[in-house]
């Protein structure tokens, strides 16, 4: 019996729950006594008893169901099993699982071959094959313990299932009749109503904090595991970046994870993609919001907002097939030797996308500077750009230096334009006609393809994923504190 | 500029009216001008110059060649038992009756030797065996008759007939050689070679050879993430944005929403792929490549935009309108449902349509995923494997071949064309239903 089957059981209790609570609202409202709530709420009412408990019921089940249905066989598997390393280990698990997940599927003729591979009867290439016909590929063939594990995993799953049928079937209906029952004129069925709809919109806004949570503690868990194996300074002062894909289990070719060249090539692209943003975002934020008539105005916003809106990934392919090689001939033709996949490039394109960013920050800053100091510059003489470099400017800086901050950190943690434009060999260079790479590209090159969660080779990225969360969040953070702190105050 | 240094410090006051020194303070000031003209020019610049250069490479993607010739579906071939079995129908040499179709149509012998076969066939797709089987599977009757089927021509011969190939190479680094270019100048001018509309685009699942190769996995993923974050993303988010604006205690636990909130917004998308990678996959073992976790990773993602665009859509509604509600009785709830969320629905439709336009471009986490996968057919639930149109532009970007560049900036002109649309809805509501109070 599935999730959905004893899920879909509950909805029907909690339909007749509201139905119930509803006529039985019906018949007191006809009576003497005035109703305290609307009658939509004695239904709703009905209803939620009859729901939650068993939904809770359900969830909770649901989450622990796995681990201790794995305990249970683990305990009855033969003392063979603790000899075997870690991954015969864990191989041998996993095809349990998806052997027992198969076996409902089966027919009875091809689970009587089943049953005689068990009690070996029959060679277990046998059963392989008939696993194999039904979709559920393995490896090696099973084991006849491994078979037997997985029949009694499936049995446990079956009476779990059932069990948990009865008890959430049981709190429905007892809470349906409850419900139902306890519906009278003094009841207060909008307050109770109410008050678990306050719950609902609570629980919603804690997703928020479970996300940071979830985020903070996968990422850290993962980072502890590669530290294990990789000691911390290694990571964050090594100057050299070789990971090494390794066969499994070798332990002789660990490679090395030092940081610095991967933090480098992020700091060295961010800073060329903020030398390109800072002055042309600002400009056009000073432009739109001193100069420009309504006119440009209405077609100049919209316009980097588009550019804000392209998804990065449009970015890194422009880069990849015509900015880069357009900078590389534009090289060539003053004899500069320009990589095609180059700082300059990466970090031109990704300056190009932080733009807006920039100017729509800062052009929301530069409006909210008030009008009289405008006008009192003016008054003693000067011109419009001195006005704006002497008075506004100075009086908008705070918020211009937090909108730089983000723009920095988004610099920072921008993937794909990285991924296509900037290269993939670790490189310490001065050089901004060179290839360098980011924590990001190594993320996402130690991430993609078969991964084993207990080599160092995957377990980096959760190092590096961390180091990046740390910095962009430090930036801001930074960014907000300095907003706040010298933010002028105007009425 | 030190001209107007305070007087205070005893320098003499500058003659303000002094014309050499007005010129250069007017200069600075149209100079000052011109740089705002510029950036702004600049940013615009490339705008246009991204737009050209995508549009440019990618409009021929929409364009495929191929090769009209009938084709004798000739029974000895197909079914030499005469029993109509479809089973049978798969080992036939599809090839080979293209291959002659395409033969008579160029006007050689039916003798030929090796080489005349190899180069006839590397005119045609790999892809024609299926396409023709296909069509006599669905209709067996078909069989003995003489149809004509726009055989997909191979990419080269498209790359060729696009311009991206260039005849003057010598021949042995072609990847045409004479003969070939021959048969195709003359198959041109017959009209047998037609660059039509192409539909495979949105059709096929992934492939080796470009011609063959589509966004229909690419594009039910996305649709699937997309439903995902809109079932979970919209409802979390409208009920956090409620909870916060309407009901929540200003107390510690309520900050902490609130800073957490601002800055998941800022937290790099690759980052949350980590998180998925960790939690749905190595956790709670949900199969890889799934678009069901990728709607889920989309949702935390989105879920800080929808919460601040609901919040900012909340706190335009007047607070009169609030206050008569309860004044005529109605209970906090009451008014927020029936009142203010009604209200307000515009502007959280329009937020919602942005947070899906952040979804639906985002490439970074979906690679954390795993949904960098060769998936050939198309998934029919959450739980398959699929991809995802910017993973697939991704994947696409990274192929070697002339005929995928095609297909990458025709994959990133659809893309952008959902995106344009769905601004422009946003765009639409937000002026249709925008309330000034």
């Amino acid at each position: 019996m599935s999730y959905s089957t004893i899920l879909a059981g509950v909805a029907i209790l909690a339909v007749i729950a509201f139905v119930g609570g509803l006529v039985r609202a019906r018949g007191h409202a006809a009576g003497p006594v005035k109703m305290h709530s609307q009658l939509g709420y004695y239904g709703w009412y009905a209803a939620v008893l009859a729901a939650l408990p068993a939904a809770i019921l359900i969830t909770v089940w649901a989450a622990s169901e796995p681990a201790v249905l794995s305990r249970l066989v683990a305990r009855e598997l033969p003392a063979t099993v603790d000899t075997l390393n870690a991954a015969q280990h864990s191989l041998a698990m996993g095809q349990i699982q998806s052997i027992s997940e198969g076996l409902p599927k089966l027919g009875a003729a091809d689970l009587a071959i089943i049953k005689k591979a068990r009690l070996g009867f029959t060679p277990v290439e046998e059963a392989q094959r008939v696993l194999k016909e039904h979709g559920i590929v393995l490896g090696s063939p099973p084991p006849p313990y491994v078979i037997n594990a997985a029949a009694d995993l499936t049995e446990n799953r079956a009476i779990s299932r059932y069990l948990l049928a009865a008890i959430a079937g049981l709190l429905a209906i007892g809470g349906l009749f409850y419900g139902v029952r306890s519906i009278r004129p003094r009841l207060r069925a909008r307050n109770a109503v109410e008050k678990v709809m306050l719950g609902g919109l609570a629980a919603a806004s804690t997703v928020a904090i479970l996300t940071t949570v979830g985020i903070v503690f996968s990422v850290l868990f993962e980072t502890i595991h590669f530290f294990q194996g990789v000691s911390p300074s290694n990571f964050f002062f090594g100057t050299v970046w070789d990971p090494r894909f390794s066969a499994a289990g070798s332990a002789d070719t660990i490679g090395q994870f030092g940081l610095l060249p991967l933090l480098w090539g992020t700091l060295f692209i961010s800073f060329v993609a903020l030398a390109v943003a800072v002055p042309i975002g600002l400009m056009s934020a000073i432009y739109m919001s001193e100069y420009a008539s309504q006119g440009v105005r209405d077609v100049a916003k919209p316009a980097l907002e588009i550019l804000a809106g392209i998804p990065t990934i449009v970015y890194g392919f422009f880069a990849l097939i015509t900015f880069g090689p357009l900078l590389r001939d534009v090289g060539a033709m003053v004899g500069l030797e320009i990589a095609a996949t180059s700082v300059l490039t990466a970090g031109i394109v990704m300056g190009v996308m932080i733009i807006p960013f920039v100017s729509s920050l800062s052009d929301d800053i530069i409006s909210a500077v008030p009008q009289s100091l405008r006008e009192g510059s003016y008054g003693l003489g000067a011109t419009q750009s001195e006005t704006i470099k002497r008075v506004v400017i100075p009086a908008a800086l705070p918020g211009i230096v937090g909108a730089i901050l983000l723009a920095a950190s988004r610099a920072i943690g921008e993937t794909m334009i990285v991924v296509l434009a900037a290269g993939i060999a670790a490189n310490l260079t001065l050089n901004p006609f060179e290839p360098v790479t980011t924590i990001t590209v190594k993320i996402v090159s130690q991430l993609t393809g078969d991964l084993e969660f207990d080599s160092p080779q995957t377990l980096v990225a959760f190092a590096l994923g961390l180091t990046l969360f740390v910095i962009t969040l430090a930036l801001n953070v930074y960014a907000l504190y300095i907003v706040r702190t010298y933010r002028e105050e105007y009425e | 500029m030190t001209v107007d240094a305070p007087i205070a410090d005893g320098h003499p006051l500058p003659r303000l009216n002094d014309p050499a020194r007005l010129r250069t303070r007017y200069a600075a000031e149209a100079r000052f001008r011109i740089y705002g003209v510029a950036a702004l020019s600049i940013a615009i610049a490339f705008l246009f110059g991204l737009f050209a250069s995508i549009i440019s490479n990618g409009w021929s993607a929409f364009l495929q060649t191929k090769a009209h010739v009938p084709v004798y579906l000739d029974p000895a071939e197909i079914d030499p038992d005469g029993k109509r079995d479809v089973s049978r129908f798969g080992l036939a040499d599809y090839t080979k009756l293209a291959r002659d179709a395409l033969s008579k149509a160029i006007g050689l012998p039916e003798k030929q030797d090796k080489a005349t076969k190899r180069d006839l066939k590397g005119l045609l797709s790999r892809a024609i065996d299926v396409q023709i089987r296909d069509l006599v599977v669905a209709d067996p009757s078909l069989i003995g008759q003489t149809i004509t089927v726009p055989l997909l021509a191979h990419g080269d011969v498209d790359s060729l007939l696009k311009g991206a190939i260039d005849r003057s190479i010598p021949e042995e680094r072609r990847q045409l050689n004479d003969r070939q270019l021959q048969w195709i100048d003359k198959l041109t001018a017959d009209g047998v070679l037609k660059k039509d509309f192409n539909a495979g685009l949105f059709a096929y699942g992934a492939s080796s050879q470009p011609e063959s190769s589509g966004l229909a996995v690419a594009l039910i993923g996305s649709l699937f993430m997309m439903l995902t974050v809109a079932l979970l993303a919209v409802p979390i988010g409208v009920a956090t944005a409620a909870y916060l604006e309407e009901f929540a205690p200003k107390n510690f636990w309520t900050d902490l929403i609130e800073v957490n909130i601002n800055n998941l917004a800022a937290v790099p998308s690759i980052v949350f792929g980590l998180l998925g990678l960790a939690v749905f996959i190595n956790f709670a073992g949900l199969p890889r490549s799934a678009s069901l976790i990728g709607g889920l990773v989309l949702t935390l993602m989105t879920l800080p935009t929808i919460i601040i665009a609901t919040r900012a859509a909340i706190r335009a509604v007047p607070p009169s309108i609030r206050e008569a509600a309860l004044g005529v009785g109605a209970s906090k709830m009451q008014t927020l449902f029936h009142h203010t969320l009604p209200l307000a629905f515009p502007g959280i439709m329009t937020g919602t349509i942005i947070g899906l336009v952040q979804a639906l471009g985002e490439t970074a986490p979906l690679l954390m995923i795993g949904m960098v996968a060769f998936v050939v057919d198309i998934p029919s639930s959450v739980m398959e494997p699929a991809t995802a149109l910017p993973v697939q532009i991704y994947m696409w970007a990274t192929s070697a071949e002339r005929g995928f560049v095609e297909r990458t900036a025709g994959a990133t002109i659809v893309l952008l064309g959902f995106l344009f649309v769905m601004n422009a809805a946003a765009v639409y509501l937000r002026r249709r239903f925008e309330r000034k109070w």
